[in-house]
């Protein structure tokens, strides 16, 4: 982290940003009470459950500079993208960032023909705000905490996808956001299907330094209207003095399947909330969750799976290995609304804890207000057993491999729920990287 | 040259506990010893010590494949020297298929200097001779897409040894009751694939309760432990002699073996109480 900070997140900072975006009014109006609301906020306290378990203490938000505003200042010199969610796979389209600035945007013409709109957030909010303005913050909370209400006032190089009604994209769409060292994203993704739509979005985020250092303060959200289908894959892989800060939110309706895995290996803190809200009867999620770490890392999860119509599934699978002083925190919940009967839900956190000096927590919860309901969850931490580690020994296998196979075996129940090749193939890939030589 | 495995007066000590008190066993490429002896003598001990489990220090004596010092390699290094062992208890592994874990260990066998990350066997040559190899030792084709071991009953646990014992061909193998908690009929089985597979193909240390197996594998030679030391050693027929008669000969014959013996089942058992 070397370069100097222009432009800071403050009042000036703030202003600089509403300069360089030719945006709508509506949008600017949302961004100056996000920017009101995060001057009057305080950091979240320590006490607070949500933070109990997450230290930030050491984050320093002055140490940081917003995202880069112009496209000109973008250094593309050293960010060779990884696009590993797409090897050998035929796009539909696709969107790069670098340090919260789209580099690039594409996307293919039969798909915009049928009305499939994927590109830049801001552009097409001026563009086509009768698509952006309805759904936009609606899944999103700017006022959940600070970091939330500071994405929403200096949010960038957001993306938005849209699925008109019954158009179904039979190829992935990818985005690909990158973090030089130092860098900062405030990206921002908005994804909404029509009735009847089908899409898949392969996301992923690098740094262009795996070590390298930044600060994420991002947003997804996802708007499924009845009856659609969506996969959506995200793989983080920032540098590992990088900060995320990201709240993340699906809203489907009746009859609508959504697939969401999330492979988080990057960062050095990172605090997540995932929510998934079932508002419609019906509609069925699953989630995949893969966390892991290594060094320092601290990977914070809390996921919520909110049942707000009756006879809709969610199905939660969060599974993490941790390395040497590293530590994830799960905390899972399954909210049943006195509507939601017939629901079915099922948590699940696995943890492998690889180090003695590694720490996993995880704390699965119900919060159930209807009576006709079936809710499972589960936890369970086991350590490498030192056994199995000789047994592979004894058949060939170097520390490291057998450590390496033991570990991507433990993940292969995520393994077998992914559909995509790719996606599997890029996960098992990014997994045996992160595997260390223990001795 | 024929490849030979020497065992000179080894002994082996758990945590601060000696078990085996000088061992001297030599194990000739293509000849079949059988290791018998009461439980707690240290049979399996001496098996995992010449694998290098690290909780198995050695505390003197030695170990050499054709010369070299087996103790200062690494268990893979053992493994990739030619050594094996079939586990009485072998380890399961959730999600790793036995197909996989087999194409990854027979290539690092087969080409000992392979470094981690380089080319494994190809898909389709390593496929081709593990279905024949399975259907040599008449297991089902489902078995090499199970996870290793896991949720195996104790008898298909015993055969996935022998199909790794047919795929890796170690010069030297100890089997450790590779014929305990089957049926008779997988008894035979058993006995007859390894019958097949190794004998005087390897050098075989067969460590067995049962005769099944040493009669489709007549040993060479037979040695019986105790108390941690090799107390006798003579032909298949002194296996025979323990088969119909027991140990009592032997535990009278060597008091101070089977003094010792006694104790360290004493201390197990205190252990397994604690």
């Amino acid at each position: 982290m070397s370069q100097t900070i222009t432009h800071a997140f403050d009042a000036a900072g703030f202003d600089a940003l509403l300069a360089s975006q030719s945006e709508p009014d509506w949008l600017t109006t949302l961004r100056r009470e996000a920017f009101e609301h995060a001057q009057a906020m305080s950091w979240p306290e320590r006490r607070h459950e949500e933070w109990i378990r997450t230290d930030i203490r050491i984050f320093q938000l002055g140490k940081f500079g917003l995202p880069v505003l112009d496209p000109a200042d973008c250094d593309l010199a050293e960010t060779e993208p990884l696009h590993q969610l797409v090897e050998g796979v035929a796009l539909g389209g696709r969107i790069e960032t670098v340090d919260g600035c789209i580099t690039k945007e594409s996307l293919d013409e039969d798909l915009a023909a049928k009305g499939v709109v994927f590109g830049s957030l801001s552009k097409l909010a001026l563009s086509h705000p009768e698509l952006v303005r309805p759904y936009l913050f609606t899944a999103f909370d700017p006022d959940h905490d600070k970091f939330a209400a500071l994405h929403a006032a200096f949010m960038s190089g957001g993306q938005f996808l849209y699925v008109p009604r019954g158009v179904v994209i039979d190829r992935p769409l990818h985005i690909g956001s990158i973090l030089t060292d130092g860098g900062t994203d405030t990206t921002h993704t908005l994804v909404v299907l029509e009735d009847g739509a089908e899409a898949t979005l392969l996301h992923e985020s690098n740094s262009t330094d795996s070590g390298g250092a930044g600060l994420h303060l991002g947003s997804i959200e996802l708007v499924q209207k009845p009856g659609s289908n969506l996969r959506y894959v995200n793989l983080q892989e920032w540098g590992h003095k990088t900060y995320h800060f990201a709240q993340q939110k699906a809203v489907i309706d009746r009859d609508c399947s959504l697939q969401w895995t999330i492979a988080a290996m990057g960062s050095s803190l990172s605090k997540v909330n995932q929510s998934v809200d079932l508002v419609g009867p019906g509609a069925h999620s699953q989630v995949n969750g893969v966390m892991f770490t290594e060094g320092r890392q601290h990977l914070a999860y809390h996921t919520l799976q909110h049942h707000k119509a009756e006879s809709c599934r969610s199905d939660f699978l969060y599974k993490a290995a941790q390395q040497d002083k590293s530590r994830t925190v799960w905390r899972g919940m399954i909210k049943v609304d006195p509507a939601a009967q017939k629901t079915d839900g099922y948590q699940r956190n696995d943890n492998l804890v690889l180090s003695h000096h590694a720490r996993a927590d995880s704390i699965p919860g119900l919060e159930i207000e209807a009576d006709d309901v079936r809710c499972t969850h589960g936890s369970t931490t086991s350590k490498v057993d030192e056994d199995q580690i000789f047994y592979a020994r004894c058949r060939g296998f170097t520390r490291k491999e057998a450590t390496r196979m033991i570990v991507t075996g433990f993940f292969q129940q995520i393994f077998d729920r992914i559909t995509i090749d790719s996606v599997r193939e890029a996960l098992g890939a990014a997994i045996a990287r992160q595997v260390r030589e223990y001795e | 040259m024929t490849h030979v495995l020497k065992i000179e007066d080894l002994h082996v000590s758990v945590g601060d506990k000696p078990i085996l008190r000088g061992v001297n066993l030599t194990l000739n490429h293509g000849e079949t010893h059988a290791l018998m002896g009461p439980n707690g003598s240290g049979k399996s001990t001496l098996g995992l010590a010449i694998m290098g489990h690290p909780g198995y220090e050695v505390t003197s004596g030695s170990i050499t494949l054709d010369g070299k010092d087996v103790l200062e390699m690494a268990p893979d290094e053992r493994a990739r020297a030619g050594i094996f062992m079939a586990f009485q208890r072998p380890m399961a592994i959730p999600g790793v298929k036995m197909a996989d874990f087999l194409r990854h260990a027979t290539t690092n066998v087969r080409r000992p200097d392979r470094k981690e990350g380089e080319e494994l066997i190809p898909m389709r040559e390593f496929r081709k001779e593990l279905r024949e190899k399975m259907e040599h030792l008449r297991m089902d084709s489902e078995f090499a897409r199970r996870y290793v071991n896991d949720g195996f009953s104790g008898g298909e646990m015993k055969r996935a040894e022998i199909l790794q014992l047919a795929m890796l061909q170690p010069k030297f193998a100890v089997l450790d009751e590779t014929d305990s908690g089957l049926d008779a009929d997988a008894v035979r089985l058993a006995s007859e694939s390894i019958a097949d597979i190794g004998h005087q193909k390897m050098g075989l240390l067969i460590i067995t309760h049962h005769d099944k197996l040493l009669e489709h594998n007549p040993p060479d030679f037979t040695h019986v432990m105790l108390g941690g030391r090799l107390v006798e050693t003579g032909g298949k027929e002194l296996a025979e002699e323990l088969h119909q008669h027991g140990y009592d000969r032997i535990r009278k014959a060597y008091p101070d073996a089977e003094a010792l013996n006694q104790k360290l089942l004493a201390e197990d058992a205190e252990e397994a109480l604690a």
